[in-house]
């Protein structure tokens, strides 16, 4: 029982952990509070759900399809929306406030084109629902396969952050935006760089997601504000913190489920999230390693 | 004098002028209205869409089609008028909802509006209505208070039943199984803690009791859980040969396929909204199987499978098993007492109250402003979700048990 707790808390988890990290870097390190995060999850999940069910693409194949247009939808979106207002924040300090305008706005732009694209009927489909047996407690596959990868896009990431030449740059502009030129850093470079990479995570996420969730074109804030409680209470722009914040969220929701009641799986998250946020303000991972 | 009188003069033919001016637009507006104006708002965005997506919004969408290809709704010297349409989006947010009724009443000076998505929202727009004098056809709103509810708001009417009836008529269904032999007297039970939840597990514990069905799990869960594997281990270790969830859509996609994940195989697997929708038994496929759930169909209703056929034409799916029909039917009434006593809303819904009218359902009567000849029960079986309960009514289904396992494990 302790053990089929775990192990299935784990999993949640990890599934939690897939959907954040994405916006971890956007937040963390172009510092764009992107509110429309949940609806490019939402999008790929009905992206991969049209490829699994009208072109017969199974859903990590369709990953080879939508994460590169993930990737330049966000690219193009930082050149043509953000641009101008991280250019203009060099004056006014205010990038936070209006990023969250503008991405307040490209929210309903995403919505109602899926509303009109897609419809706004639950949309479930089965792939990968079988049990799989890990250490006696049994799993869906999707689930752990969502699991796995958040873990690994985890760890990777991180390594790349931590360990190369180019992490350190875009930590160096997550850190002091304002000195990184001076040692030659390209910032707007690396900022659109680290966007576009957070709406593909987004799109991993929702693809995952589509597996083992029912979804339709309204859902999309479920996600952003899940992502946002973990993203802050792992510290902003730290992948290994998203992971970790994520990993213990869904720990704590399945034991509470298991041995107190599930009803008091949503006041348990954000009873978690209150005494992070009064033990360590800026979060898990906050100054150690983030920014 | 000769001056004040002048002013008083140009004064008096002035306000004359006015109000004649404005008698005559009265009168011009009575004689040659082009159209009957209907306006609702129902949540095309947000939480509720994808209920009132599937429920209200395309059988709206199909009535308002059918009655203007026909020329209009008919009015009783026989000539008849286009519907035009008034429509807001409520963005599932109750207090958008008053909103817009009250701006389609008061702004839009629409003759009739019809009902919005969920029980909530009915019961937030209904003083309002009653208020205006406007009557409310309550299509998607299931409460166990709607006696009390038609006697304050006289112009209310109230056709998708109360939780009590649902639960009983389950109690009713596992109670004659448990007597048959078929399944033990236990009975695992998960509920969401919101509104429909709520009144259905409340009714449940009072009846299942009553039915001599022993309640072994009472869990609730708060709207927006995805993982049910905690409830669904318990539930499998509880050893209830039923197993009952008053589950909203999301939650009940979720436990079909958590449920094959875990190889839980009760002989009674009971799911809430969302079962009867087309999209179930869609993604679900074969292992639709047995599931049970509200509502259900009569598949010997000529008029009702001819509708279903016309939705799915025209909408390009195909209705759901339960609020679908009731919602379409409710409409089929409005255009019939328009009908026959005209576009006065006090008449209409006196006609509403009193009459007897055909539509999908057959001959429909209201008893104290509700709807009382409905489906409570019912089963996927072969692929239609057919009704089982009331099961000494016509076009009753006979419930198969146990489910059939899984497939494909």
């Amino acid at each position: 029982m302790l053990l089929t707790a775990l192990i299935s808390g784990l999993v949640l988890g990890g599934t939690y952990a897939l959907v954040a990290m994405g916006l971890t870097l956007q937040y963390g390190i172009s510092r764009i509070m992107n509110l429309a995060y949940g609806e490019i999850t939402i999008f790929a999940a009905f992206s991969a759900f049209i490829l699994f069910s009208t072109f017969g693409i199974n859903p990590l194949l369709g990953m080879a399809i939508v994460l590169p247009g993930a990737f330049v939808f966000g690219y193009l979106i930082y050149g043509v929306m953000m641009q101008p207002l991280v250019s203009r924040s060099s004056r006014t300090g205010s990038l936070e406030v209006d990023s969250i305008l503008a991405t307040f706005g490209l929210l309903f732009v995403i919505q109602g084109v899926m509303l009109i694209t897609f419809g706004s009927n639950y949309t479930s489909y089965n792939y990968l629902n079988f049990g799989v047996n890990v250490l006696g407690a049994n799993i869906a596959a999707n689930r752990l396969l969502a699991f796995a990868l958040a873990i690994v896009i985890g760890g990777v990431l991180f390594l790349v952050l931590t360990r190369t030449r180019w992490g350190t740059t875009i930590r160096a502009i997550a850190v002091a935006p304002a000195s990184a030129p001076l040692v030659g850093i390209n910032v707007n470079r690396t900022a659109r760089f680290a966007f576009a990479l957070g709406t593909m995570l987004a799109a991993s996420g929702g693809v995952m997601v589509s597996m083992y969730q029912t979804f339709n074109a309204s859902m999309g804030v479920v996600f952003t504000m899940k992502a946002l409680v973990i993203v802050i209470m792992g510290g902003l722009g730290n992948l290994m913190g998203a992971l970790v914040a994520g990993l213990l969220l869904g720990l704590v929701e399945t034991f509470v489920a298991t041995y107190v009641d599930p009803g008091l799986t949503l006041a348990s998250t954000y009873l978690i999230f209150l005494v992070v946020l009064l033990w360590k303000p800026a979060g898990l991972f906050g100054k150690a390693a983030g920014r | 004098m000769t001056l004040i009188s002048r002013r008083n003069a140009l004064r008096v033919l002035g306000t004359a002028v006015t109000l004649l001016a404005g008698v005559s637009a009265a009168a011009v507006s009575a004689q040659d209205r082009s159209s009957v104006k209907i306006g609702y708002a129902v949540s095309i965005t947000g939480g509720n869409a994808g209920g009132a997506g599937i429920t209200t919004i395309p059988n709206y969408r199909l009535w308002v089609h059918e009655v203007n290809e026909a020329g209009g709704l008919e009015l009783p010297d026989g000539s008849r008028l286009p519907i035009e349409v008034v429509e807001y989006d409520d963005r599932s947010s109750a207090e958008e909802v008053v909103r817009a009724v009250e701006r389609l009443v008061t702004q839009d000076e629409v003759d009739f509006v019809l009902s919005p998505w969920g029980t909530g929202f009915n019961l937030a727009v209904a003083p309002l209505l009653d208020r205006f004098g406007y009557p409310l056809i309550a299509s998607a709103a299931v409460t166990d208070r709607a006696a009390e509810f038609a006697e304050r708001w006289p112009g209310s009417f109230w056709l998708l039943g109360g939780g009590a009836d649902y639960a009983g008529a389950l109690a009713g269904v596992l109670g004659e199984a448990h007597a048959a032999g078929d399944i033990n007297a236990d009975v695992a039970i998960i509920s969401v803690a919101d509104g429909f939840g709520i009144d259905l597990v409340n009714a449940a514990r009072e009846t299942f009791a009553e039915a001599g069905l022993n309640i072994v799990m009472d869990r609730t869960y708060p709207p927006g859980t995805t993982d049910f594997s905690p409830m669904i281990n318990e539930a499998q270790a509880s050893g209830a040969d039923s197993f009952v969830a008053f589950s909203y859509p999301p939650d009940t996609f979720a436990l079909t396929q958590q449920a094959q994940v875990a190889a839980f195989n009760p002989d009674v697997f009971y799911l809430g909204v969302g079962t009867p929708f087309p999209t179930y038994i869609g993604a679900n496929g074969d292992n639709a199987e047995g599931v049970l759930s509200l509502g259900g169909i009569d598949t010997s209703n000529a008029a009702l499978m001819d509708y279903r056929q016309r939705h799915e034409e025209f909408i390009g799916q195909a209705p759901d098993f339960w609020a679908s029909q009731m919602t379409y039917a409710g409409l089929e009434m409005l255009e019939e007492a328009i009908r026959r006593v005209g576009l006065d809303r006090e008449a209409v819904a006196n006609e509403l109250s009193t009459g007897t009218f055909t539509t999908i359902l057959g001959e429909t009567t209201l008893e104290d402003n509700q709807l009382r000849d409905l489906w409570w029960t019912g089963q996927w079986q072969d692929g239609v979700f057919v009704a089982l309960e009331p099961s000494d009514r016509d076009g009753a289904s006979e419930i198969r048990l146990p489910k059939q396992p899984w497939q494909g494990q």
